[in-house]
């Protein structure tokens, strides 16, 4: 019941942020600070997210290191992931 | 991209069949709602039994971004009839909003931009819902020593790192990353709320008075 009670839930929350201005009549103008505060969203969020798998002291750290540096360098989601996992047994393997 | 996005999407399948949720339920999940990282966390969630409330609430923060991207779309599409307006809605995912960035944000009075949005857009769906359907079918088929769980949060480094092209960006990430690090004996994900809540605002606070 949880379940599908989570399911409709997420689902119409998620639809709802991504219609969210799309449906807003045109010409409604949003408080400044709302719209320079959404800029600063994917980025916090994206962090809030990858971070606490990352930011652990064992060979996930430095592996971590390693994807934000092929990030940085290519900024390719698949080069991102592949030299992220083989740096992880790597070093797994290492320490 | 897509090549991206593949990895991302079986992982997300393993995981959502890894926490308990039936198949079908994780392949309607999967089409319902379209967003990986919430359907990561919430079947992370769902394990723990955390309650509904929480976990809908956790899914409106981690989504929160396609309300930042809802709102530069409106740029390109607040006259377009209200079903291609809806279609979009739907289909915006991180990838299909940064290929519609890169090729139109330069030059926003070029035609094209629906067809342009929705193809992108189905491609992405088609790949991201065969993904995701490849990780339900395999489920715990995936041997653990491959620690390919890992690929999800790599996936969200590659997407956060071009991101952080201004100082008060970068603040933003460090803040939240911060924030994530001293707090994570946090219960039920309740730490990337509050990382999040706090980047946003260190962020402001780090952004060039105009």
């Amino acid at each position: 019941m949880t379940l599908w009670l989570v399911l409709l839930g997420m689902a119409l929350v998620t639809f709802a942020l991504r219609a969210a201005f799309l449906l807003l009549p045109p010409g409604v103008e949003l408080p400044a600070l709302f719209r320079r505060a959404l800029r600063y969203v994917p980025a916090a969020v994206l962090t809030a997210i990858w971070a606490p798998e990352v930011l652990v002291q064992n060979e996930q750290l430095p592996a971590g290191a390693v994807a934000i540096a092929v990030a940085w360098r290519w900024r390719t989601t698949f080069a991102t992931i592949i030299a992220g996992l083989l740096a992880l047994h790597l070093f797994a393997w290492l320490i | 991209m897509l090549l991206g996005i593949i990895p991302f999407g079986v992982i997300t399948g393993v995981a959502m069949v890894a926490s308990g949720i039936p198949p079908l339920a994780a392949m309607l999940m999967s089409i319902l709602v379209f967003a990986g990282a919430s359907m990561v966390a919430s079947a992370q969630l769902l394990a723990s039994s955390a309650p509904a409330l929480l976990i809908v609430f956790t899914t409106l923060v981690i989504n929160l971004r396609f309300m930042m991207y809802s709102a530069s779309l409106r740029l390109h599409f607040a006259d377009a009839p209200l079903g291609r307006r809806l279609a979009v809605a739907y289909l915006t995912a991180d990838n299909v909003y940064g290929l519609m960035l890169a090729r139109f944000s330069e030059h926003p009075e070029d035609p094209g931009k629906f067809d342009y949005f929705l193809g992108a857009g189905l491609v992405v769906w088609l790949a991201w819902q065969a993904a995701v359907l490849a990780g339900v079918l395999i489920g715990a088929g995936v041997p653990a020593a491959w620690r390919l769980e890992f690929a999800a949060p790599l996936a969200f480094v590659a997407m956060t790192i071009p991101l952080l092209r201004d100082r008060a960006m970068v603040a933003a990430a460090v803040a939240a990353a911060l924030v994530i690090a001293l707090s994570t004996n946090m219960p039920l994900k309740l730490n990337i709320l509050l990382a999040a809540a706090l980047g946003i605002a260190v962020g402001l606070l780090f952004e060039k008075k105009r």
